[in-house]
């Protein structure tokens, strides 16, 4: 099932544009990430996408057939909620058969039936053997399965999880995660899921959607938007950044006009630009004297197999962050309040705000 | 060989108290005021129902029950708890939900409005209906041009009564309602389950505890109200009077033992509201009477 969103808005009474006209395309049996700051509107996008919330504006498609005025029931999406909402006075068993056993007469399968398709999808999210406890008798992990095996059960057009490892600590995450992408790449739905989790995202999915503030910032492979982000924002989200204004004069760019001293030249034309490089992309310049950005070491620390200084440069609010190899060079001797200079190997140049 | 539990080790001289806890002679005053006032003011009254009713023996106090004045107050007053309690429960159940669930322009009016008969007296509600449907009221003549009577007849009684336990289940569900959210009715409703379905399967469970709990007691005001009831009742013997009623006439006609009587069964249906309460608290869980209301 291939799914198009065609310039979704939703506005809540009151308040700016929860979705501001986003586009994209959910390929058929992909595993889509959507992944953005708390508020961007991911949720909604989902729920928008499964029909629990009418856009303002915009249509979604189900395989080219416009579904903006089909309702939730007819969508048969699988939604899996961020706390799972499973019902509480059922067991495990009949929570998984929900589905089935609310389907109109006609096409409702018999009761013996219901029970063996619940049976073979608990067998398939590993829960053999608690059918019969309740929600409450469950771990957080257990009920997130619980939950994907409800969803499942009704055969659905799309899986759409909605922070599905929101609730669960790290370690049951991680399980869980890879546990997840087998059980994509063995069931083939498509699936869209929603994370503000940037590792996950990258690690998990085919492609990642980035949101920001109700808009769509990027849409690619994990490498793509890690490696050639479209906007300053993609960057700065995937893993943090150091944010530097310079201007570009002649292919050389200059910040406080000092130039800055970056691996090779600047191909972009004259003007004013944010200049971002991550942390480990920027090197101490071993002679101190010698071309570089200047500035004072704040704090310097040391971390697993990486060395973290701090570094304050005059003019800038926030000081530059540097991560260094262990078995770099000449950072044994750093002293915080001592002066050093960096060059940049990596970067990226956005237009300036 | 006697098995006994190690005495628990206590340091010596260490107060093992959690810094609310009062000083020994104050929790004791405390306790003890609390117990001299449930003593004087519920305890007493309600054994005093008792000895009363049954201070001329047994006999008299079937006969007193079984006097057909009696029996017909005791059917007006099942009459009224049947109608108006259902009513209560349909629309404690729309105004809860709609509150509970949607977002709406009015809605804090809404809220106010529920808790209105709790705040009005007793009296200025059936005065409303007095004022509305009586002779001289507003659909007075209309009413009396179409040969209707509701006042001083049993509809006057049951609007009456539905007016004073208006809030009762509606108070209950909200917070439960609120508590629970519309996620379990939204993934019902992902999983193709039609709105009826979703309401019977998925809410009506959630929610049962609390709504047995302000039908219980829905039904308790309902039986028990005098105020409302005595302003449109009319006080005719054997159509209009429910069983709070009849005891003040038999009180009034000096009648202490058969008053007695009959407001003994109005104290065992407290009682049986009360142990009914106490069970539902317990199976309810936290959910249950989160509204902290009577
Ligand atoms: N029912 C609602 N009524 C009013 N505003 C809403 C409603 N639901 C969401 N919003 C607003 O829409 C915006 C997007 O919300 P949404 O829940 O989609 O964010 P999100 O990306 O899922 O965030 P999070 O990661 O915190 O879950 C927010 O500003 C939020 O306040
Ligand atoms: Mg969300």
């Amino acid at each position: 099932m291939e799914i198009q969103v065609h310039d979704i808005r939703k506005t809540f009474d009151g308040t700016a544009a929860a979705l501001d006209g986003i586009s994209l395309t959910i390929r058929s049996g992909e595993l889509l990430a959507l992944l953005g700051p708390s508020g961007s509107g991911k949720t909604t996008l989902l729920r928008v996408i499964a029909g629990l919330e009418f856009p303002t504006g915009g249509s979604v498609l189900f395989d080219g057939d416009d579904a903006s005025h089909r309702t939730v029931q007819e969508r048969n999406v699988g939604f899996v909620f961020q706390h799972y909402a499973l019902f509480r006075h059922m067991t495990v068993l009949d929570n998984v058969g929900f589905g089935l056993a609310a389907r109109p007469r006609a096409n409702r399968p018999a009761k013996a039936e219901i029970r063996r398709r619940a049976e073979e999808l608990l067998a398939l999210v590993q829960l053999q053997g608690l059918e019969h406890r309740s929600p409450a008798q469950l771990s957080g992990g257990q009920r997130q399965r619980v939950a994907l095996a409800r969803a499942l059960a009704i055969e659905p057009t799309v899986l759409l999880l909605d922070e599905p490892f929101g609730a669960l600590d790290a370690k049951v995450r991680k399980d869980l995660r890879r546990w997840l992408r087998q059980l994509h790449d063995r069931t083939g739905h498509t699936t869209v899921f929603v994370t503000h989790d940037q590792e996950e995202a990258l690690e998990l999915s085919d492609r990642v959607a980035i949101i920001n503030q109700g808009r769509l910032e990027q849409i690619g492979t994990p490498s793509e938007a890690y490696l050639r982000p479209e906007s300053a924002f993609v960057f700065d989200f995937l893993g943090s950044t150091n944010v530097l204004p310079v201007e570009v004069r002649d292919g050389r760019a200059f910040f406080a006009g000092c130039p800055v001293p970056v691996a090779d030249g600047i191909e972009a034309g004259d003007g004013h630009y944010t200049l971002q490089a991550r942390p480990c992309d920027m090197m101490l310049a071993v002679d101190r004297q010698g071309p570089g950005l200047g500035g004072i070491a704040e704090m310097v620390r040391v971390s697993l197999g990486r060395v973290r200084v701090d570094m304050k440069v005059g003019g800038l609010a926030r000081p530059i962050e540097l991560e260094l190899p262990m078995k770099g060079e000449g950072w044994r001797e750093l002293q915080p309040g001592q002066s050093l200079r960096v060059r940049i190997d990596r970067y990226h140049l956005f237009a300036a705000p | 060989m006697r098995l006994s539990a190690p005495p628990h080790p206590t340091t010596p001289g260490l107060r093992r108290v959690s810094p609310v806890t009062e000083r020994p002679a104050t929790r004791w005053l405390l306790v003890v005021t609390a117990l001299v006032f449930l003593l004087f003011f519920l305890l007493m009254p309600l054994a005093a129902v008792f000895v009363e009713a049954l201070r001329m023996g047994i006999g008299p106090y079937f006969a007193a029950l079984v006097d057909p004045d009696a029996i017909a107050a005791i059917k007006l007053t099942l009459l009224v708890a049947a109608i108006s309690v259902p009513l209560n429960l349909i629309f404690g159940l729309c105004a809860a939900w709609s509150i509970a669930k949607f977002q709406f322009k009015g809605k804090s009016l809404l809220v106010t409005l529920i808790d209105l008969p709790f705040s009005v007296s007793p009296v200025i509600a059936g005065l409303i209906y007095v004022l509305l449907f009586g002779s001289s009221g507003w659909f007075g003549p209309w009413l009396a041009g179409h040969d209707i009577q509701i006042v001083f007849a049993v509809p006057g009684i049951v609007l009456a009564t539905i007016f004073v336990t208006l809030p009762f289940v509606a108070r209950e569900l909200i917070p439960v309602m609120q508590q629970s959210g519309t996620d379990d009715e939204e993934a019902a409703l992902s999983l193709g389950a039609s709105g009826w379905r979703t309401f019977l399967k998925v809410t009506l469970p959630n929610i049962k505890w609390g709504l047995l709990y302000g039908v219980l007691l829905c039904n308790a005001r309902a039986m028990g109200e005098f105020g409302a009831v005595s302003v449109v009742s009319g006080h005719i013997r054997s159509f209009t009077n429910t069983m709070p009623l009849h005891v003040e006439i038999l009180y009034n006609e000096y009648n202490f033992a058969a008053a007695f009587a009959v407001a003994s069964l109005l104290a065992v249906l407290a009682l049986v509201t009360l142990v009914l309460k106490t069970c539902l608290e317990a199976r309810g869980g936290p959910g249950v009477s989160s509204s902290g209301r009577p």
